[in-house]
């Protein structure tokens, strides 16, 4: 029983999920108390896992349950990402009216079901974290249910990952058949030698997993599911789920399939090759900002994956240090996106952009410090963040996929610089609502600022993410 | 002495912008907020002729060198400056103040977000000059671009968008080859620091990959044909202020990159690929020039002009001699004096008549004489008159070349013929000949602001022309300690092959 304390922020937010829920259906109205109240759990859920990170590495419940300096760093930024996904998106969901009871629940039960993700250390407690996460997810999707968009992505979201999480389960059915467990340190040491049908669970597992992080070529879902959830929804898709997915694809590779390296390598290479250029091409023709953040956030898991194929410390510190700065960089953007509002309207179009610097100076600006970080121009975060993927890919010598990647990047500043050019060279149009709630204008200065200022004190992350070593 | 000063030279202007961004504007014409810039861009040169003169000239050290921890421990943050990053430096301080006293022609919006602009980009561009570390100059390099992009974007002409696309995906591509290249020599060699790799070397087999990384990303900045062709669409369409800045300072990083980096850190490469060099150079001064010849925007006449000034430039650092290199130094000095008074003369007339087409003008000299006057040193100056610093760059620099290989020098020395021809014959279609448009009786002679800038870019061309010793003095020391380093490399190599 002692080992309660330890896992005491699942405990605390799965009670919070119940008693929210109790309070939900026994007082009328208390959708505005329980969003509040939901944001105010996330916030004591980050103390608790703070308080947490600074122990060492823990096994829990024979082995299955894992807290490492990966896990707790990962859970941090989820949570502390949770934040602010909820603040900014408070005002959003009450205009377009879908301030229900559930819309906080099923987001709290969604970061439940990542936690378990990426603390789970066994497959049975992975594909439990990783439906609970999913199911949250596939309402989420449909939230807006009168909204045609909206109920097509959700049920588009379901069938296809349903289907992914079939072919992931048929991986860890095939890998617990051939290494003889489901526990992640026991495969790995019961796949010493090669096997067929343990690489064939490895290829199925991946593919699960590039589901989850939308990379190329199993993408198709992304835009369509960007472009038709709530907004607030969406930016909920773009950063925390990501999150997860590259902790467990983190965990994985590096720890029940490491003695496969051979196997995986390539595909992870070639995956992430596939995302960056797709990413960016695809992109050039988009219309909608929400759809294309989505073929951008396609090519940005691109360059977090290249970081995981070099089979380095430095490679997959440099993937973490890329999604924490990628996740600022969303927040900025979609913080932006939510204050294109005019009378009651949500506005998510390239050009109801045009002209927007000549009334809404600080929000152009915002926008153009974050396009540009996004297509990595220095001195901006973005640069860092591709700047550490690329040393570590170069380490390993592998300069065709560093070369490919920053010439996607060059190809990518194309579609970001057409933003810019329409905030700033367009002719303007009607003003939009200057008034926006605190936590939105709030998470625009604060990650506007980071990504600004980033390059003082580039070391930050770097020191903090150094503490994760998996090889 | 532990004044930050280089630090506080490239922060300056920064600082400036963040004042004029957080004060309101006194009227409509945010008039307050060009005073504050040009004060800060005066007292930023005041700070760099400081700098000069207490700056000792017989050193060949790298001074006032400063050394921050920066990212996680591996990578520092190190300025530093020696005889002829000094020179760029003053350049940059020299050029901006003038940029900003003639925005007021042709800047009509925004003023404020311009000023702005400039300054930030003021920040980069001494940044590039001094920065010793190859992180921290790929850095300043880079994000350059941003301020540029908006520059030409906003305030350009009709066909800005393509040009402001033009300029940052060019030179984007370029640079992004030089970041794999940057970080293969810190793995190679366990540091980016300048000084260190200086005496490290770098791996005969490793120099020649690395070497025309460096260069892809150099030459679309020099620019050399033939990736140059966007340089006339963004000069012709950025405003007056934004083509002076892109004339005289950005394309001088470049050159300055070929010395400091392609040089100093691949002898044995650059060696491998002078002919490469020579033959690119050639063809950008002979064909440029015969393109400009036939132009009839004279903002893109000048701009052919510039490629091939550069073309001269890289022709004189890769003869890799003490002439060449020092003459190639002078030159693009004098070229970023020169043109950015070219780019300001047609930025007078343009202001007054709207259009850049030559053939509207003639016969200024009867209306505009103080005008004719300026303009016709500034055309001598490029033409490389002697007396005018353009002599002594080009002089040098074929001095050079003939020492190396008089074919090349031979096709080089036409290229001063030519432009002869083509600025001499702008002369006079613009300022002589007959007055044939009416309109034109109108115009009036030089403002007192345009009296200033101008005759601030008259003295130096002149002075240095007559007198380039205290330019040449700074450098020489430095010209030298380059070309010993790289020829000690070079015999190093043969002798560990035999």
């Amino acid at each position: 029983m002692e080992n309660f304390q330890y896992i005491l922020p699942e405990i605390f937010i799965s009670i919070s999920i119940m008693l929210f829920l109790l309070i939900g259906v026994f007082k009328k109205n208390s959708a505005n108390l329980i969003y509040n109240l939901s944001n105010l759990s996330l916030v004591v859920l980050l103390a608790l896992i703070i308080n947490l990170s600074s122990l060492d590495t823990i096994y829990l419940f024979n082995n299955s349950y894992l807290i490492d300096n990966l896990s707790n760093y990962m859970k941090i930024i989820l949570v502390g990402s949770g934040i602010f996904v909820m603040l900014t998106g408070s005002k959003y969901i009450q205009v377009i009216n879908l301030n229900k009871i559930e819309y906080p629940i099923l987001i709290l039960s969604s970061i439940l079901g990542m936690m378990i993700m990426i603390s789970s250390n066994d497959l049975i407690v992975f594909y439990m974290g990783l439906e609970l996460q999913s199911l949250a997810l596939y309402v989420l999707a449909s939230f807006n249910r009168d909204n045609l968009l909206s109920t097509e992505s959700g049920l588009k979201y379901f069938v296809l990952s349903a289907l992914s999480s079939g072919l992931l389960l048929y991986g860890c059915s095939l890998t617990y058949g051939f290494s003889e467990s489901t526990n992640f340190d026991q495969i790995l040491i019961n796949s010493k030698e090669f096997n067929y049908g343990t690489t064939f669970g490895i290829v199925f597992i991946l593919v699960g997993l590039a589901f989850k992080i939308s990379a190329v070529p199993f993408h198709m879902w992304a835009p369509d599911v960007y472009q038709g959830s709530p907004t607030s929804v969406t930016l909920f898709f773009a950063i925390l789920p990501k999150i997860a997915a590259l902790s467990v694809f983190i965990k994985f590779l590096y720890t029940p399939f490491a003695n496969m390296i051979d196997q995986w390598q390539t595909i992870i290479v070639f995956i992430s090759i596939a995302s960056m250029i797709f990413g960016a091409v695809a992109a050039i023709g988009q219309k909608n900002l929400k759809r294309l953040i989505a073929y951008s956030s396609i090519s940005h898991m691109g360059y977090a994956l290249a970081g995981l194929a070099t089979v380095s410390n430095q490679g997959i510190q440099s993937s973490i240090t890329y999604i924490s700065i990628y996740l600022v960089m969303n927040l900025a953007f979609f913080s932006c996106l939510f204050m294109l509002k005019r009378k009651d309207k949500y506005y998510e179009n390239i050009e109801d952009l045009s002209g927007l610097s000549k009334k809404h100076p600080i929000l152009s600006f915002s926008l153009l410090i974050v396009l540009f970080s996004l297509a990595g121009i220095p001195p901006l975060a973005g640069f860092f963040a591709k700047f550490y993927i690329f040393l570590a890919v170069i380490e390993q010598s592998m300069y065709f996929l560093a070369i490919v990647g920053l010439l996607a990047t060059v190809v990518a500043a194309f579609y970001y610089l057409r933003i810019i050019k329409i905030i700033y060279f367009d002719p303007e149009k009607e003003e939009y609502d200057t008034s926006h709630n605190l936590g939105l204008k709030i998470t625009l200065a604060i990650s506007t600022i980071f990504i600004l200022a980033y390059f003082i004190y580039p070391s930050g992350i770097t020191e903090i993410v150094s503490k994760i070593t998996m090889i | 002495m532990n004044f930050p000063i280089l630090s506080s030279l490239i922060l300056l202007p920064t600082i400036g912008a963040l004042f004029i961004l957080f004060t309101k504007s006194t009227s409509g014409k945010y008039q307050s907020s060009k005073y504050v810039a040009l004060f800060i861009s005066l007292a930023n040169f005041l700070l760099s002729l400081y700098l000069w003169y207490v700056f000792d000239k017989n050193s060949v050290d790298f001074q006032f060198v400063e050394n921050r921890e920066w990212l996680s421990g591996f990578i520092n943050y190190k300025v530093g400056i020696d005889g002829i990053s000094i020179l760029f430096v003053i350049l940059t301080t020299f050029i901006t103040p003038i940029c900003i006293i003639s925005v007021n022609a042709t800047i009509k919006n925004r003023l404020k977000d311009f000023l702005i602009a400039i300054l930030i980009m003021e920040t980069f561009m001494i940044g590039v000059f001094c920065s010793l570390d190859l992180v921290v100059f790929y850095l300043f390099f880079e994000a350059g671009l941003i301020p540029m992009f908006l520059i030409i974007g906003i305030w350009g002409g009709e066909r800005r968008v393509y040009s402001a696309f033009k300029f940052f995906l060019y030179t984007l591509l370029g640079s992004v080859l030089m970041l794999v290249a940057i970080i293969s020599i810190y793995w190679i060699t366990g540091t980016t620091d300048v000084e260190k790799l200086y005496e490290l070397g770098i791996k005969a087999e490793y120099q020649n990959l690395l070497w025309l990384a460096f260069f892809s990303s150099f030459a679309v900045k020099t620019p050399m044909w033939p990736v140059h062709t966007w340089l006339p669409d963004a000069h012709v369409e950025a405003p007056t202020v934004g083509s002076v800045l892109l004339a005289a300072i950005l394309l001088k990083m470049a050159g300055y990159g070929f010395i400091r980096f392609s040089l100093g850190l691949f002898p044995i490469a650059s060696e491998n690929f002078t002919m490469l060099v020579y033959v690119l150079s050639l063809i950008a001064i002979i064909y440029t020039s015969l393109v400009a010849l036939m132009q009839e925007d004279m903002k893109k006449l000048i701009a052919y002009s510039s490629v091939a000034h550069m073309g001269f430039v890289t022709l004189g650092i890769f003869t890799m001699t003490q002439q060449g290199i020092e003459g190639s130094i002078f030159q693009m000095i004098s070229h970023g004096l020169v043109s950015a008074a070219l780019f300001l003369s047609v930025g007078v007339v343009y202001e007054r008549h709207h259009t850049r087409l030559i053939n509207k003008y003639g016969g200024l000299v009867s209306i505009m004489p103080r005008y004719a006057i300026v303009f016709m040193v500034f055309t001598l100056g490029a033409l490389g008159l002697p007396g005018t610093t353009g002599f002594i760059g080009e002089f040098l620099i074929l001095m050079g070349a003939f020492e190396k290989n008089i074919l090349v020098a031979m096709i080089a020395s036409l290229g001063v013929i030519l432009g002869a021809a083509y600025m001499l014959w702008l002369f006079k279609r613009v300022v002589f000949g007959e007055m044939n448009n009416q309109d034109l009786k109108s115009m009036k002679d030089l403002k007192t602001f345009e009296i200033i800038t101008l005759s601030a870019l008259v003295i130096p061309i002149l002075f240095f022309g007559f007198y380039p010793e205290p330019l040449m003095n700074s450098i020489e020391s430095s010209v030298e300690n380059t070309l010993k380093m790289y020829n000690f490399e070079l015999i190093n190599n043969l002798a560990s092959k035999d």
